[in-house]
């Protein structure tokens, strides 16, 4: 009944972080620590998937309690995968930090706290009690806080506030929401709950409780209508914490509401069609919004809102093969977002500048590193046979299966859109000729660097690129994952026999 | 002593959103505080509030008798005052910075990330 292993990705995180505190005036160390420890993490992380698709749903009890008194740890495929992708994008952006942190940040413990945030993520993936999944989004969140904050520019303190009010009125709302659940059933274990409120006569207010976590993990996750936070903050951080925020931050918002609304709430009518109408929206919004920006990070971060309407509208259409697209989107769009945080960050070494309006002539200057950019970007746009098709082909799939013309209609726009917004950036900052930018003191150029500072920053870029190649062309693999995962989403039987052993 | 607890979560949270609402900086942290301890409370209302029953199994008995306090709902409130204490902590230095870099506390005024480059 205990698998000890489970919780390994996350314990082994906290021991880099300690390791890496205990280095805290040594950069050159701490960075080698970091690239050694996050390429660990990445084979620990491999060997959890391959043991969770060989032998099912592994669950581990600490400190020996029985479930539900105890807290349990989960992995099922869904959570497995997640935490792979999780090292992986960490893999890269501590390569990505080696290369473009400044050491005077490095000073103030960029490395330990990047290393605690991956732990709060792998955690939140795996944990099976909901009130810790609560504290690990309050870890997620309070070392973001940190590493959002740290260099303290103008900008920074700025987006924070606005990020730090976000995320702790979520905090607060996602909290209400598990007193309320658990006054109405008197559990935290989240395999015992889907039993529990299964059972609970007060259907109204089970139904507000839903309501309280589609807002509090809504917040999160960056949808429609309470995503005003995300565009206000994810530009102002060093390219390489915008990745890791871009990557994953938002991505654990959308993995709660996956995990919440298929195990322990199962929608009504209304709730998807809540879920649906906010889905649309998200996609509106989020894409008018990317269109109409002039910085580049500031089109990422809306096209992150944009992306997240597409994983919503699987939870919205919610039938086995729209949640296999909206899985498949995750995965790619993971591995995507990163990516093109650092591939900004790399323009922004060589030009000093993030607008578009300035920018210019890429492709003429640098054309090998130009076509590698290509790969995260037309991924984006969905190009077949690249990464971003595969997911949208299943959620149109799913929705015209469950007829919902108007989900077809908003999916196929945010396509359109986000071809449009790269279209864009492409023609602004690739082929438009550039002219000459003035040199600006106080940023260190890209030819100014290291050879291995230089490697480090291409090199991840390289690596995620890779990643998303292989995502593509090995869609098949993605794909009959992404079913499992669906299925085991919907039918949640395995996973409540794993945790509670009946 | 139940509809007392609930009248006081009630004004709690009406008072951390109001607070929240208003354009200083330092209000928006009290409401945050106060919004915080509201749900606090709120946990500890709904753990079933009862009277000199303590969670303990006698000698000769294998499990708890019919009526107890709940064990559980305190456990949880302790964690998440450790935690939003840590947060609030947080924030207020945050707000301490602000005020300095950006010379207000007027969060109407806070329109830097919104400059177009």
């Amino acid at each position: 009944m205990s698998n000890p292993y489970i919780v390994l990705p996350v314990i082994f995180q906290l021991f880099v972080a300690v390791v890496l505190m205990f280095s805290w005036n040594r950069k050159n160390l701490q960075k080698l620590i970091s690239v050694i420890g996050s390429l660990i993490a990445l084979l620990i992380s491999l060997l959890l998937l391959l043991k969770v698709n060989q032998d099912g749903i592994q669950a581990m009890q600490a400190g020996g309690w029985v479930a539900p008194f105890g807290i349990t740890f989960v992995a099922d495929t869904f959570s497995a995968l997640l935490v792979l992708l999780t090292a992986i994008a960490g893999l890269a952006v501590s390569v990505f930090s080696v290369g473009s942190i400044r050491n005077a940040r490095i000073k103030f413990g960029y490395f330990p706290i990047l290393h605690l945030l991956i732990m709060g993520l792998s955690g939140a993936f795996l944990t099976g009690d909901i009130f810790n999944l609560y504290v690990w989004f309050e870890i997620i969140i309070i070392s973001s806080f940190v590493l959002l904050t740290i260099g303290g520019e103008k900008a920074q303190i700025e987006g924070a506030i606005k990020y730090v009010t976000m995320n702790l009125l979520a905090s607060v709302i996602f909290l209400t929401a598990i007193a309320i659940l658990y006054g109405l059933t008197g559990s935290l274990n989240m395999a015992d709950l889907s039993i529990q409120v299964a059972a609970v006569e007060n259907r109204g207010l089970v139904n507000v409780t839903a309501i309280l976590f589609l807002i509090g993990f809504g917040i999160k996750s960056a949808v429609f209508p309470l995503y005003f936070w995300l565009p206000a903050s994810y530009h102002t951080p060093p390219p390489a914490i915008s990745a890791i925020f871009g990557g994953l931050l938002t991505k654990v918002g959308v993995y709660a509401l996956l995990r919440v609304f298929t195990l322990i709430f199962i929608p009504d009518e209304f709730l998807t069609w809540v879920i649906s109408i906010m889905a649309m929206l998200t996609i509106l919004t989020g894409g008018l919004g990317a269109l109409i920006q002039n910085n580049m990070r500031k089109v990422f971060s809306y096209l992150i809102i944009c992306h997240i309407g597409f994983m919503l509208a699987g939870l919205g259409i919610y039938s086995a093969i729209a949640i296999a697209g909206a899985v498949f989107y995750l995965v790619h769009d993971i591995m995507v977002k990163t990516n093109l945080f650092m591939v900004s960050g790399l323009i922004f070494k060589f030009k000093g500048t993030y607008s578009m309006r300035l920018l210019g002539g890429f492709y003429k200057e640098q054309p090998l590193l130009s076509l590698l950019m290509a790969i995260p970007l037309f991924s984006l746009v969905g190009i077949p046979p690249l990464s971003g098709f595969w997911g949208k082909l299943l959620l149109i799939k799913g929705a015209i299966a469950s007829s919902n013309i108007l989900m077809i209609a908003f999916i196929i726009l945010g396509s359109f859109l986000t071809l449009f917004i790269i279209a864009k950036l492409w023609a602004a900052v690739f082929w438009k000729d550039g002219a000459e930018l003035p040199r600006k003191k106080h940023i260190k150029y890209f030819e100014e660097l290291k050879p291995l500072k230089k490697k480090a920053m291409i090199g991840s870029i390289a690596f995620l690129s890779v990643i998303s190649l292989g995502i593509g062309f090995g869609a098949e693999w993605i794909m009959r994952l992404s079913m499992t995962i669906a299925e085991n989403l919907m039918d949640p039987t395995p996973y409540i026999q794993a945790v509670l052993g009946i | 002593m139940e509809i007392l607890l609930v009248i006081i979560i009630g004004l709690l949270y009406a008072a951390g959103i109001y607070m929240m609402l208003r354009r200083s900086l330092v209000k928006l942290i009290i409401g945050l505080i106060l919004l915080g301890n509201g749900a606090n409370l709120l946990i500890f209302l709904l753990g079933k509030i009862v009277k000199g029953e303590p969670p303990i199994i006698a000698d000769t008995e294998k499990m708890l008798g019919e009526i107890y306090a709940d064990p559980v709902p305190q456990a949880l409130i302790l964690t998440a005052i450790v935690i939003s204490f840590g947060l609030q902590a947080f924030a207020i230095i945050l707000i301490k910075r602000a005020y300095k870099v950006v010379k207000t506390d007027d969060l109407d005024e806070m329109n830097a990330t919104d400059e177009d480059l």
